[in-house]
């Protein structure tokens, strides 16, 4: 806890408030259809797209076409992956000569990285070839990330309609999130990291360090939110992330798009405080998880009391970054979906590793994953607006659309199917035997483990308290007698698999109820929702029913570790 | 005594499961009872006097939820009862000379009623003026006159004629008369869920849905960490957390808004319109009758010139000596008040009075071989020349200018002279302009809607202080302005009570009929006025305000509560948990309010829970109170009251409580 780091922090906040108007205003442009620069250059690849694919541009989807869409890509996306994971044998760029990993492996994985989850059981290094990784792992990457941000540009356009009831094309939007905004920025970042002195390489293990095309997909995993990374020890490896001005790079590539977002909202809506009003819940929110962890790491461990080692702990942490910057890599990981780490959860502190679980518990709205994340926000947002709307005595109404019998049950559906998958999945797990095998520990750790890693996968997040397993890998690297744990592999792609398509089909239903509706000018009687009134009242809301239903879990788990004093 | 005691058994009855089931929250509630009780007699882990008390104190739960509602519903009992004493059992005499049972009137039959006789059903009056006694549903003892044609032409059944013979054409179906309506209404039995009631119930059945599996998966999670919780227990977690406050008072919130209604006279026949009214953005209001008073009145004589204003004063008197209307009345009192004319000093012997007619559009006297006629403009300036004069330039001037200061000009002219004008004033009502600030600090615009000319519409317009005005208003004009209105996301209530209102009516999101209006008007409109009071509408939308607002603050409150709560059970479940031998657990440190023990604690917090329920009762019945302050104003307001009111109350609650059943009684 000192100056320095707080400092730090500090100028970290401030980078994540100038960026957001800066891309947001330019992702604006890209999703209202206005031409940017880097049309020029990319026109006519992107008018290339739609003729392959035969679609016309001009026309919209409702949002059932718009999910049917989705769905499909979706769809595909998986069977494609799967395949090349499983075919990697067959497949170029295989310098090590790895096999497939276990069916139930490869059925979790592909899962994975098509709900933008980038769970991981696997090794990257020890499991997968560069083929795997560059053609399947970072495809998806891009592929998962843009399904996410074309989601919630439709989602806006229906808050923001005025008499269409329409969301927009679901492959357009697609194809310029790929081509405007992942693609370019993704390019100059791996350039950056590059000069960092990230690998970048196709060539075959030296003396037992495996190098691969490392930079190209450390860019996407932390601009998509995805977070799986090249390696085993993502963004703590040295080739992953070399230097603290890496380090900085990549927090704000993982906060830039989801914060830039609520921007991008606010100027689609056609009011640019309504997209602050959103983005400051979700800052005021980040603000306090980061406080907390870094205080609760910087106070140290009961173990290292125990030991009569002073100072904080250190346990799990690369001293390159020190705890200031683990501490804040934990929080913006957690509170976005993206679940990169250059430190090790599972050595975080009682209070220290209970806040990453609780910002993923928030449903991943602080910020949230790319696309996703503003989504889910928004049904909270009309949540919030439901009850305060009753508190001023109106029919409760966001951005002058009245939220009706309709939006609330798909609001309530969207919120609440995650927090019951992570309660339902997490019981399994710790009462089963079958469950139990995943356990690197027993005690607290074991039940923190297993709720993390159910409410990493079911939050799409990607994260985890490392000990815990679904995959068996007796001689790595390769995957010659290895073997997958059915269970956790099976629970964990329904769980990663339903708490993404469930809230992404809720939202855009809500969407397209409230495309439709009238817009009620605004009066004096009207509730304003770009007031720190209401922001207060958002984060209550976030905290009050996303966060309580978990209290009772996060007790037996880190809190009681936090309390304890004592190790187990 | 024995309304308590009806009260009590009603709320018993309610206990019947098929009828909980419509109110999911409070189901789980009676289940959750049924439950524990059953874990007392089967005996097990727990000491029998825990799983007995918490059983009892969640039946409580459910019985204060029942209470509220009958408390609620028996509130308006006593009146649908005087109501349905007036049901006409009587024999209706038709025309045509039969008879029939007043029940089974039919639409289309017309019927014959005498001074003293019960109207036997709702109709509208076809032939005759008589006068109306309509105490019985208005609560106003004055009488009031029903006529054929016109405004004033409905009729309803179970009101008595007082004078005179009536005959009426009977519009309403069997058992579908206004009174069948009104006593339904106020019992609570029409009462349909509205949409935004629907909505919060949704709100509410989902977080029940989702701590039923925090509870359920508590278990396993427990299990895990060699904690085992009791039944009892597990239940008092879930009834603690759900929802109850609200769930238990939702249904008393809304038949007491309703009450709140009837209370002032107003019956809505829908509970959508009255959640309507709290949204209203745009309110029509007649000029005439409900923001100015419904006469003009003489404010200024202006004589031509060669004319004594005294000599004016006296004729314009003697020429309105016999007009009865208001107007005529005020230039008698003006005179007098003026120049101290008195009506028998100037009112000639041989005196013969020309009544008005819509053809001649003025009125007079005659004596003496002079003539005196007052009357609009246009129609004394063609009877001055009639009468073989000219009328000066002056006279018109002086009709401008009166018409351009928002007054009416009425001419008065002795054979071919002209005399001079009266200045015939709107007079708004006093304190119209305060009820309209009102109005604007709720968000409500008020636009004024009269058949008058624009330049007058404006005059009075500024002077009440509306937003705005529709002049020279038409029926086609007035439903235009409703339309536009509504196309641009406004919600538009109006008041009205001529049939030419009726499609306005209708259009209108919230159409208040005046009970004096005509049958047609009172069916169009959702909500009719038994007063009358057009300015009845400002209070209609605060109720409509407030049933929301109760809704939303008790919603807040009961989901705030739910921190206490788990600082309370949940160190109590998890005391011992991850202990050394012999102490408490880690998770003991969150007891921050010092509970005596385990159990005492969990009690408390459903003793808490219970007991809160009729301490709100009475918050519930009567409404949270609407200030006009504005939306964000408000929302801070009850932000702090009831959301972080909310988060602090049960922690004192539950400490007092403990207090009691740990330090008192020794659990």
């Amino acid at each position: 806890m000192t100056a320095q780091g707080w400092l730090q922090l500090a100028v970290f906040l401030g980078l994540i408030v100038a960026v957001t108007p800066l891309l947001g205003g330019y992702m604006a442009r890209v999703f209202t259809g206005e031409r940017v620069l880097l049309a020029r250059v990319l026109g006519p690849v992107e008018r290339g797209f739609y003729r392959l694919l035969r679609v016309d541009p001009a026309h919209e989807h409702d949002w059932k076409a718009y999910a049917r869409a989705v769905l499909a890509f979706s769809l595909v996306s998986w069977l494609g992956l799967y395949a090349i994971l499983q075919l990697q044998g067959h497949l170029p760029f295989n310098p090590a000569g790895f096999g497939p990993a276990p069916w139930d492996v490869t059925f979790n994985t592909t899962s994975s990285y098509v709900t933008n989850t980038n769970w991981q059981y696997y090794g990257g290094e020890t499991t997968l070839s560069n083929f795997s990784q560059m053609a399947g792992l970072a495809v998806q990457n891009f592929a998962s990330a843009a399904v996410g941000i074309a989601v919630v540009v439709a989602v806006i356009r229906g808050f923001a309609a005025r008499s269409v009831a329409t969301l927009g094309n679901f492959w357009v939007d697609l194809t310029r999130t790929l081509l405007y905004v992942l693609l370019p920025i993704a390019f100059v970042a791996a350039l950056v990291l590059v000069s960092q002195g990230v690998v970048q390489s196709l060539a075959a293990a030296h003396h037992g360090i495996v190098v691969g095309p490392v930079a190209s997909q450390e860019a996407i995993k932390l601009l998509g939110t995805n977070g799986g990374g090249f390696y085993n020890v993502n963004s703590a490896m040295p080739f992953e992330n070399p230097t603290a001005f890496s380090n900085l790079v990549e927090m704000l590539l993982i906060v830039c798009i989801p914060a830039a977002l609520t921007a991008t909202f606010g100027r689609m809506v056609g009011s640019r405080r309504q997209g602050w009003a959103v983005f400051a819940g979700m800052l005021a929110l980040f603000a306090v998880a980061v406080a907390i962890v870094f205080v609760a790491e910087g106070h140290g461990s009961p173990a290292q009391h125990l030991a009569g080692v002073a100072g904080g702990n250190m346990e799990g942490k690369e001293v390159r970054f020190g705890i200031a910057d683990s501490s804040l890599f934990a929080a913006i990981t957690t509170v976005t979906s993206c679940g990169a780490v250059n430190a090790a959860m599972q050595s975080l502190t009682g209070f220290g590793g209970a806040l990453p679980m609780a910002s993923m518990m928030t449903g991943e709205v602080v910020f949230g994953g790319v696309g996703s994340g503003l989504a889910s926000m928004l049904l909270f947002v009309l949540l919030a607006v439901f009850l305060a709307g009753l508190m001023v005595g109106r029919t409760p109404e966001y951005l002058g659309k009245k939220i009706g019998v309709r939006e609330v049950k798909l609001t309530m559906a969207g919120t609440l199917a995650v927090p019951l998958l992570v309660l339902a999945t997490t019981a399994v797990a710790i009462a089963t035997r079958a469950g139990k095998a995943s356990l690197s520990v027993h005690g607290p750790q074991g039940f923190s483990e297993t709720l993390y890693a159910y409410t990493s996968q079911a939050n799409n997040n990607g994260s985890a308290f490392a000990g815990y397993s679904g995959f068996v890998q007796p001689h790595p690297p390769g995957n010659a007698g290895a073997s997958g744990i059915a269970f956790a592999d099976l629970l964990g792609s329904g769980a990663m698999l339903a708490g993404r398509f469930l809230p992404l089909l809720a939202v855009l239903a809500v969407a397209g109820a409230l495309a439709g509706r009238r817009v009620a000018p605004a009066g004096p009687g009207t509730m304003r929702t770009d007031t720190p009134t209401f922001v207060v009242l958002l984060v209550g809301t976030i905290l009050l029913v996303a966060l309580l239903t978990f209290v009772p879990a996060l007790l037996l788990g880190p809190v009681v570790q936090g309390l304890a004093g004592r190790t187990f | 005594m024995t309304r308590w005691r009806e009260t009590l058994l009603e709320s018993l009855r309610k206990l019947d499961p098929r009828l909980m089931i419509h109110n999911p929250v409070m189901f789980v509630v009676e289940l959750g009872a049924a439950v524990v009780t059953v874990a007392w007699v089967v005996g097990g882990g727990d000491p029998g006097w825990y799983t007995l008390t918490v059983a009892a104190w969640l039946w409580l739960t459910v019985i204060f939820g029942n209470v509220a509602e009958a408390v609620a519903e028996g509130r308006g009992r006593a009146q649908a009862a005087t109501l349905r004493a007036m049901r006409s059992d009587t024999v209706a005499r038709l025309r045509d000379g039969g008879e029939k049972a007043a029940g089974e009137l039919l639409p289309g039959d017309v019927v014959v009623v005498d001074a003293g006789e019960t109207i036997p059903g709702d109709g509208t009056v076809i032939e005759g003026i008589a006068s109306v006694d309509e105490s019985a549903i208005t609560g106003e003892s004055a009488p009031v006159i029903r006529e054929s044609g016109g405004d004033r032409s409905a009729v309803t059944g179970g009101t008595r004629v007082l004078s005179d013979r009536i005959v009426v054409e009977i519009t309403q179906k069997p058992g579908e008369s206004f009174l069948d309506r009104m006593i339904a209404l106020v019992e609570g039995a029409a009462r349909r869920k509205t949409p935004n009631e629907i909505a919060l119930g949704i709100l509410l059945a989902g977080l029940t849905l989702i701590f039923l599996v925090v509870v359920v998966t508590l278990r396993p999670f427990a299990g895990y960490a060699g904690t085992t919780i009791s039944l009892a227990t597990l239940v008092s977690l879930l009834v603690a957390l759900i929802p109850t406050t609200i769930g238990a008072l939702l249904s008393a919130i809304g038949i007491a808004g309703m009450d709140r209604l009837v209370r002032r006279n107003v019956l809505a026949l829908s509970g959508r319109a009255v959640e309507a009214s709290g949204d209203v953005d745009v309110l029509l209001l007649d000029k005439t009758g409900t923001i100015t008073l419904g006469n003009r009145q003489a404010a200024e004589l202006i004589p031509m010139p060669g004319v004594a204003e005294r000599d004016f004063a006296g004729a314009a008197q003697l020429a309105s000596l016999a007009d009865e209307t208001p107007e005529g009345r005020s230039i008698v009192v003006l005179a007098k008040q003026l120049h101290g004319l008195r009506e028998p000093a100037v009112a000639p012997h041989d005196a013969r009075f020309v009544p008005f007619t819509a053809q001649t559009r003025m009125s007079g006297v005659d004596f003496d071989g002079t003539r005196l006629r007052k009357g609009a403009g246009d129609a004394i300036e063609r009877w001055i020349v009639d009468e073989g004069g000219s009328a000066p330039p002056q006279l018109r001037d002086a009709m401008d200018r009166v018409a351009r200061e928002g007054g009416t000009p009425l001419a008065v002219a002795r054979d071919n002279q002209a005399l001079g004008v009266v200045y015939l004033k709107d007079v708004v009502k006093e304190g119209m302009r305060e009820r309209f600030e009102h109005l604007r600090a709720m968000g409500i615009r008020t636009i004024m809607v009269t058949g008058d000319n624009p330049l007058t519409a404006a005059k009075i317009a500024a002077e009440a202080g509306v937003d705005d005005f529709l002049a020279q208003a038409t029926p086609e004009a007035k439903l235009a302005l409703i339309k536009e209105h509504q196309a641009q996301g406004r919600m538009v209530a109006m008041t009205g009570d001529g049939t030419n209102d009726a499609p306005a009516l209708a259009q209108a999101d919230v159409g208040v009929a005046m009970n004096t209006g005509t049958q047609a008007a009172r069916e169009a409109g959702n909500m009719v006025d038994l007063d009358s009071n057009p300015t009845k509408l400002i209070e209609i939308v605060e109720v409509g305000k407030q049933l929301l607002i109760t809704r939303g603050a008790l919603t807040t409150f009961s989901i705030a509560n739910d921190v206490a709560k788990y600082f309370a059970i949940l160190p109590a479940i998890f005391a011992f948990t991850y202990a050394k031998a012999g102490a408490r657990g880690p998770l003991d440190t969150l007891n921050v309010m010092q509970l005596g023990s385990p159990r005492s604690a969990i009690v408390s917090a459903i003793v808490f829970n219970a007991l809160v329920i009729p301490l709100l009762v009475p918050l519930a019945l009567r409404g949270v109170r609407y200030r006009p302050v504005g939306a964000t104003a408000l929302l801070r307001r009850n932000l702090l009251v009831y959301g972080l009111g909310g988060l602090i109350a049960p922690f004192v609650g539950i400490k007092l409580i403990d207090l009691v059943v740990h330090n008192l009684l020794g659990a």
